[in-house]
């Protein structure tokens, strides 16, 4: 059975600090109506987020730290409780039926959570034993789990000592001991060496390919565009776009993005920069800068080193990007994903 | 519920326990069978207690080791487990409405402390002895009991495991476990209080005293004791109480 994610007008209001593990925080505070108490500070984690993945496709949240993904992947986990709105997999409302939407799903936190009291062989088959499966069965995908993600050596060891790259395979690995129609991997790549990481990668096309629905979050541009179908991006708790990778890169105006920092700077030297052929946006930023959205790139850095010498102005800094969900996110936020 | 993962989990807890057997069993009866030898031997031996305090020590220090057994082995795992590095989340996350999972903690710790109240026995009874006068009269009053006082501590275990943060563990002994050890009837009996009549009252908000006042009514009846209608209200009591409350405390931990 094919079993898809959807959310409608999700939202999460902490009225205390949320736990590491949801990873989101310091943005939106607003304060508590309390009948003649101290108002608490509220923090908005998710403020109506509406995802629609379909049944077999790789889908990506992608955001900066605290924008609200692990969140999102919280309430759909049945960890953490939505204040408002309503989440689905596949057909089951994840509040109401928490037990048959455990059985679909399998679950790779930002952190490992492993059993520490248990070596890395026994937390696969005691996982699989939570499921319900055969203590044949639970050997053979443990024996095929160990293998796959280069665990064996390490097999009959007490997982406490492992280094983090090795616990974050082992805890991918347990994820998918039940083979769930749902993959939820929250930030799957961060502490891993780049070969481990294009391991990852591989295992997670592969597990796709049997028709099973991933849903990812990263911060990582690259991973996201490699990896994902679709992707929503998402900051302050909110979708600021969506859509599969070269259509949200389409719609930037012209694609390239070039940053620039002057002497000084001033409004007739924008609309000067505007006037150029090819730009279609400009924008000030902060400290004598400009964002130059266009359509090429290269190119027009001699016409720009000319229109600054003669307004008379130094030309500091140019940095230009190709067309990426790096550019997307500044013209929506004004910020940059690596910030 | 899911007897599969159910049971599950109780495997899981089970070979836990047998890898740290031998901690485990030093943690449950160095201390007790100590306070067996200096008070029971030693200082009765010495004269400067009577013989007779034998036979009433023997289920206080019984009840203290099941009590003691129940609490540590439900909460310190849940307070551990709680922490940042969230190891039950795997637990959490299987097909079975959570509640069971605290219910699972509550199961194993309900047996380990049953099995340290058992061993107790014949260890202290070695050590004491002779002089003993253990008087077992009606066994099924006993386990009845038994099963009570070590269910308390597992439940205890539990509202505790869920309330306390681990950095306040030793607040937690130091200021919750202790008072509790100590007004809690296991070194002396309910009526050695008589000359305390406030603190006698006081003490039977302590669910220890219905515990050791209980075992020693159905061990050692020929010795004062509470009614034991008393006692199994006071335990039927605490055990719906902190069962209610460790519940809730866990749904608060569990889910963000």
């Amino acid at each position: 059975m094919l079993a898809g994610i959807r959310t409608k007008d999700l939202r999460k209001v902490y009225n205390s600090p949320p736990p590491l593990a949801a990873g989101a925080g310091g943005f939106s505070f607003a304060a508590a109506r309390g009948k003649g108490k101290q108002p608490k500070p509220q923090i908005v984690a998710l403020d109506g987020i509406s995802l629609d993945v379909t049944p077999g496709e790789i889908f990506c949240l992608l955001g900066p730290n605290g924008a609200g993904k692990s969140t999102t992947v919280g309430i759909l986990t049945t960890r953490v409780r939505p204040t408002g709105g309503q989440a689905w997999i596949g057909e089951h409302d994840v509040w109401k039926e928490q037990v048959p939407v455990k059985r679909l799903i399998g679950v790779v936190a930002q952190r490992p959570n492993l059993d520490f009291s248990l070596t890395a062989r026994e937390i696969l088959t005691f996982h699989g034993a939570y499921f319900g499966l055969d203590s044949h069965e639970r050997a053979k995908r443990a024996l095929a789990l160990l293998d796959r993600f280069k665990l064996l050596d390490r097999a009959d060891q007490i997982v406490r000592g492992f280094s983090g790259g090795m616990m974050q395979r082992l805890s991918i690995a347990r994820a998918m001991m039940h083979d769930p129609q749902v993959l939820f991997l929250d930030e799957p790549s961060s502490g891993l060496d780049p070969q481990t990481r294009l391991l990852l990668w591989e295992i997670v096309r592969e597990y796709n390919q049997s028709g099973k629905t991933i849903l990812l979050t990263t911060h990582n541009m690259e991973e996201a565009d490699a990896l994902c179908q679709r992707l929503a991006i998402v900051d302050h708790g909110r979708v600021i776009a969506q859509g599969t990778p070269r259509e949200l890169k389409a719609s930037v105006p012209g694609g390239y993005l070039l940053r620039l920092r002057f002497g000084h700077q001033s409004p007739e030297l924008l609309q000067r920069l505007q006037a150029l052929a090819g730009v279609r946006e400009v924008r000030a930023t902060d400290g004598n800068g400009a964002d130059l959205y266009a359509d090429r790139g290269g190119s027009l850095v001699g016409e720009i080193a000319n229109l600054a010498l003669s307004s008379s102005v130094e030309l500091c800094d140019v940095h230009i990007s190709e067309p990426s969900l790096e550019n997307l996110f500044l013209h929506h936020t004004g910020r940059s994903l690596r910030e | 519920m899911n007897l599969k993962t159910f049971l599950a989990m109780l495997a899981r807890d089970a070979h836990v326990a047998r890898r740290n057997i031998i901690p485990l069993l030093l943690q449950t009866f160095l201390q007790p069978l100590m306070f067996v030898f200096i008070f029971g031997r030693v200082m009765v031996g010495s004269g400067y207690m009577p013989p007779a305090y034998k036979s009433l020590l023997l289920p206080g220090i019984m009840a203290l080791s099941m009590v003691g057994t129940g609490i540590w082995a439900v909460a310190m795992p849940l307070i551990g487990e709680f922490q940042f590095t969230r190891e039950i989340e795997d637990r959490l996350l299987a097909p079975m409405d959570i509640s069971w999972l605290a219910i699972e903690k509550v199961v194993a710790g309900t047996l380990q402390a049953l099995a340290a109240g058992l061993m107790v026995i014949p260890c202290a009874w070695l050590l004491l002895r002779p002089g003993v006068d253990l008087n077992l009269r009606a066994p099924f009053l006993f386990a009845g009991i038994a099963l009570l006082v070590a269910l308390f501590s597992a439940v205890g275990g539990l509202a505790l495991g869920c309330s306390v943060e681990q950095t306040h563990i030793g607040l937690m002994f130091s200021l919750v476990v202790a008072p509790m050890i100590f007004f809690g009837c296991t070194y002396y009996p309910w009526s050695a209080l008589n000359n305390f009549p406030i603190m006698q009252k006081l003490v039977l908000v302590n669910p220890l005293v219905y515990a050791s006042e209980g075992l020693r009514g159905a061990l050692v009846p020929q010795y004062p004791h509470l009614p034991l209608i008393a006692v199994l209200a006071g335990l039927v009591f605490f055990d719906v109480l902190l069962l209610s409350v460790g519940l809730r405390q866990f749904h608060k931990k569990a889910v963000s």
